[in-house]
């Protein structure tokens, strides 16, 4: 007898995800269904626009990858317009790369997915001193794990409890069977939990120096950057080394050695441990470290065969909307390159039926409809196959590579660890890959640094020149590694505006539903086969799909709204008013 | 003198309103404040530091810093809901920002953050009782933020939870129970980017979805101290601050960006940069020229920046994009170039631009550019005769 578990919202991620389950008898998921359940739309308001906005715009499709989209469109137009930005301007453009990849992957860890491994009540009942010793087995020079600092943590968080008021702690998994690590490991956790925050701000402020503000910053423009003053100023470079080190640091000491703690802690946890189901993966060179040199690579890697690299060919991407509230019109493809592409929503809703309630009986709800249509996430394709993007992917094609900086602290990790290479096509190494890929950057991003410093000796240039002539077409694209995986925003340019945008993004790539072929994409391959404890408590899903670091609102796509037409601009006097 | 009795008027409003709060329910039993913050490992030299600070941000007197003090104490006795609508967390990113006081003080010792999506350990079942329990339990006592449009109509472009609800419906529950609502962020204030032209999911701001007072606290995003002075505000007053036409809080945004901008006195003398890159831009000329929208824009950017004061896009060399004003990616667009050369809606290749200048609010902004424009000219010419 098979069981449906809904768990719907899931939390701690950027967007609105739900995620229906069917188990077993035996509580095995025997299928999953990964679902968006929110529509924005931005693409559509791209279209039309000034193309020197489009970056501006795409930014607001999220403000947690907030610096990858605005990168993106800014980069997509410049190659339609066939413009090289000066070196400066790419190098500055870097560093807020660094900046967020580095922000983005702590803040994952600790405020997103850290209470997935970390049981905060296990962590008040743990001795101090004997933590303190703990924390120098995974470090020489274990941060904020002292004796006294532990102390303060656990005093203040047991007060804090004892108060009675849990506010974002209420109702966590707490005391859940699959969470492995001893009191005085979750302590050091927590410890670290509570210092991100303090951290998480200052590698928020790195971007903010050279970008204005983050989130949203606000200092690139089509041809290059316009914080100039910023970069030409020593005392804001110096501001971004020190702010990058302290992060750094962080990373270094006390992310890694809680990610090689957890290494060994969960080894023998089944649902974390168990293969990922897809093996594909798919990831593009990013972070410019001097002139002609990347740290990540790009690459696509099939079967979980490390021994074959394949080129990416950009004409292989596509999307379909076979399971997703969209259709297309007025083609016979089932999927479309994202220059062609096209959203008009066909929303068709849930069905009525029957799941696990909240106290494990069966109640009557609204499920997904299974054979029909079921998110508002497209499925992209890689030749047709699915793919996984994401920091996992950026590892592996790393390693299949010989990216010699990801090869060293993949390996070190592994070692460190007592994992097996196997071990990173997991939930477990998904979140391991994230933090060897941070690793990776807060080890060799000052070579960016020192790389904008040298050139600035002799190159003053920020902003490369460039016309819209209104009576030509362009198209063109951007295609990189942000902190989620691969992303790739497209358009095309037509009398001086923009004709087409499409943005296939990372989240998409993982979150996506079915296609036509019943191929499943890495979310719902990656459930498949995991045993859940208690099916009122389904920490094992909420666990693997916090790995992939869910970022929905990215993945929600665009419509062409029927009666809109292009050429009509209205205003509703009801909005005007407002 | 009459200055003098309001502000003691005030002090008096404030401190009964402060009296009142500490007696409800409270979850510490010490009520001595030095006690209270060293429990906390909150040195009270830098926790005075910061009432002082937070005191001037919302333009109150100096003699008022002990009840701003005060009241950052008690806060953790009133309880936050915050909604996510159609958005992209940006807000939410923005108060994770703040500094003084920072986002683990704030949630262990100022607020009781009953729900809220991106930091809640809660998922699923677990995490609707989270709000459910939350909107019963402190009916009438708490503060509700959404942050994100409304999608209305067609309402199903959002839904939560297992029996599919909508964002909508999720808003008006939880708005009946509410102290006080305030409207994170341009989405819920004004609809925000999805209700951009053409709105393909008919997104709202949250004031057409509830009916009941909303104060709006707009930016994309608004800036980590307009999002915590905000609750700040109410903690002390008990009352929604003074507001302007939009409802947004006159203390956040009472003046324009350009009144206190950096750049002013080169927009007075006629120095612009005319584009980005340069020579003007290495000297930090006025960004009018290269579509700066600082003179129609209310915030206080200009004063405290963002990310604890480390910059602000007029220091980033880009100039504002008027990022608080009602439907600005429509009337504030193309973002570099401005509004004074051109007529609106030029980013639809200038189809049907004058079809919106019968709306009162286009006209005002109309008029203030081309005063803006004239003044931009004016000087520049000036200086380019001092040049010769």
């Amino acid at each position: 007898m098979t069981k449906r578990i809904i768990v719907d919202p899931i939390t701690r991620i950027e967007g609105h995800l739900r995620i229906e389950v069917i188990v077993d008898e035996n509580n095995v998921i025997q299928d999953a269904f990964s679902s968006s359940t929110l529509f924005r739309g931005l693409e559509t308001i791209i279209k039309n626009r000034d193309p020197r906005d489009a970056g501006l715009i795409a930014q607001r499709i999220c403000g947690v990858c907030t610096y990858s989209h605005y990168k993106a469109g800014v980069t997509a137009v410049e190659d339609a317009l066939g413009i090289t930005p000066p070196l400066n301007a790419l190098l500055v453009r870097s560093l807020m790369n660094i900046a967020l990849i580095l922000h983005d992957h702590v803040v994952h860890f600790y405020t997103l997915h850290g209470l997935d491994w970390c049981d905060i009540t296990s962590a008040l009942k743990a001795d101090p001193a004997k933590a303190a010793k703990v924390a120098f087995k995974y470090t020489d020079y274990p941060l904020v794990a002292g004796e006294d600092e532990l102390k303060a943590v656990q005093k203040r968080v047991t007060d804090f409890v004892k108060q009675g008021a849990l506010g974002p702690f209420n109702n966590g998994y707490w005391g859940h069977k699959t969470y492995h690590f001893s009191p005085e490991q979750n302590l050091i956790v927590l410890s670290h939990y509570l210092k991100l925050l303090e951290i998480q701000r200052e590698a928020a402020k790195m971007t903010a120096i050279f970008g204005a503000k983050q989130p949203h910053p606000q200092s690139l423009t089509v041809g290059g950057i316009t914080s100039v003053m910023d970069v030409m100023d020593p005392t804001r470079l110096a501001e971004w080394k020190f702010k990058f080190e302290k992060v750094a640091d962080f990373v270094n000491r006390a992310y890694y050695p809680d990610l090689v703690m957890a290494g060994k802690a969960f080894k023998d946890e089944q649902s974390v441990i168990k293969g990922c189901g897809l093996t594909n993966f798919i990831a593009h060179e990013e972070i410019l470290l001097s002139k002609d040199h990347n740290l990540l690579s790009s690459g696509v890697v099939l079967n979980g065969d490390l021994n074959k690299l394949y080129p990416i060919d950009e004409n292989l991407i596509k999307e379909e909307v076979t399971h997703s509230w969209y259709q297309y019109e007025n083609t016979k493809e089932v999927q479309l390159q994202p220059y062609d592409g096209q959203t008009n929503p066909n929303y068709t809703g849930f069905k009525d039926g029957k799941s696990i309630g909240p106290d494990g009986k069966p109640i009557q709800t609204k499920l997904l409809d299974l054979e029909g249509k079921y998110s508002w996430i497209k499925s992209p394709r890689y030749n047709g196959m699915p793919m996984e993007v994401g920091p996992l992917a950026s590892v592996v094609v790393g390693l299949a590579a010989k990216n010699p900086y990801i090869t060293k602290i993949a390996t070190q990790f592994l070692k460190d660890s007592g994992l097996p290479i196997e071990a990173l096509f997991s939930t477990l190494g998904r979140t391991a890959a994230r933090c060897i890929e941070a690793k990776a950057i807060a080890d060799n991003g000052l070579m960016t640094l020192n790389s904008l410093i040298e050139n600035l000796k002799s190159d003053k240039a920020t902003c490369a020149d460039y016309v819209i002539d209104k009576n030509k077409e362009y198209k063109g694209r951007y295609i990189g590694q942000v902190p989620r995986g691969m992303l790739s925003h497209w358009v095309r340019i037509k009398n001086g505006v923009v004709e087409n945008y499409q943005a296939v993004v990372p989240s998409t790539w993982n979150a996506g539903p079915r296609d036509n072929k019943g191929q499943k994409g890495p979310y719902e391959m990656s459930l498949i086969g995991t045993k859940v404890a208690d099916i009122t408590k389904p920490l094992e899903i909420i666990r693997t799909i916090h790995s992939f670091d869910p970022c929905i609102a990215c993945s929600v796509h665009v419509m062409d709204t029927k009666g809109n037409k292009i050429g009509e601009y209205k205003v509703d006097p009801a909005f005007a008013r407002i | 003198m009459e200055r003098q009795t309001k502000d003691n008027a005030l002090f008096e409003q404030i401190s009964q309103r402060l009296e009142r709060l500490s007696k409800l329910s409270p979850h510490n039993q010490d009520k001595d404040l030095n006690t209270q913050l060293s429990k906390k490992g909150i040195n009270r030299r830098d926790f005075m530091k910061w009432a002082g600070m937070m005191t001037a941000t919302m333009a109150l007197p100096a003699s008022f810093v002990p009840l701003t003090a005060k009241a950052a104490q008690i806060a953790n006795r009133i309880p936050v809901i915050w909604l996510h609508m159609a958005e992209c967390t940006g807000c939410s990113e923005s108060l994770l920002r703040t500094e003084d006081p920072s986002i683990d003080s704030i949630i262990f010792d100022y607020i009781n953050l009953e729900y809220h999506e991106t930091i809640m350990a809660a998922s699923g079942y677990q995490a609707e009782q989270n709000l459910k329990n939350a909107i019963a339990k402190h009916k009438g006592n708490y503060i509700l933020m959404v942050e994100g449009g409304i999608p209305q109509g067609t309402e199903y472009f959002l839904t939560i939870g297992a029996d599919g609800h909508t964002g909508a419906e999720e808003c008006r529950e939880a708005a009946q129970g509410a102290a006080a609502i305030f409207a994170i962020g341009t989405c819920s204030s004004f609809g925000g980017v999805q209700a951009a032209y053409p709105n393909p999911s008919n997104a709202q701001p949250l004031s057409k979805i509830i009916n009941k007072p909303i104060i709006n606290v707009p930016g994309c995003p608004p800036s980590e101290k307009n999002i915590v002075g905000n609750i700040m505000y109410f903690v002390m007053f008990g009352t929604l601050p003074a507001v302007d036409a939009y409802n947004r809080p006159m203390w956040a945004y009472g003046h324009r960006i350009h009144d206190l901008c950096e750049r002013r006195g080169h927009f007075d003398a006629g120095e612009f940069v005319q584009h980005f890159g340069d020579e003007n831009a290495q000297n930090g000329y006025c960004l009018y020229k290269v579509g700066c929208k600082g003179p129609y824009t209310f915030n206080n950017c200009s004063k405290l920046r963002f990310n604890s004061h480390t910059s602000w896009p007029i220091q980033a060399g880009h100039g504002c994009i008027g990022c608080s004003e009602p439907n600005f990616w429509d009337t504030m667009s193309p973002f570099e170039e401005p509004i004074g050369n051109r007529l609106f809606h030029t980013s639809y290749d200038g189809i049907g631009a004058d079809k919106t200048a019968n709306t009162v609010g286009t006209v005002i902004l109309a008029a203030t550019a081309v005063g803006i424009a004239a003044h931009a000219v004016v000087s520049s010419l000036v200086k380019n005769k001092d040049e010769q």
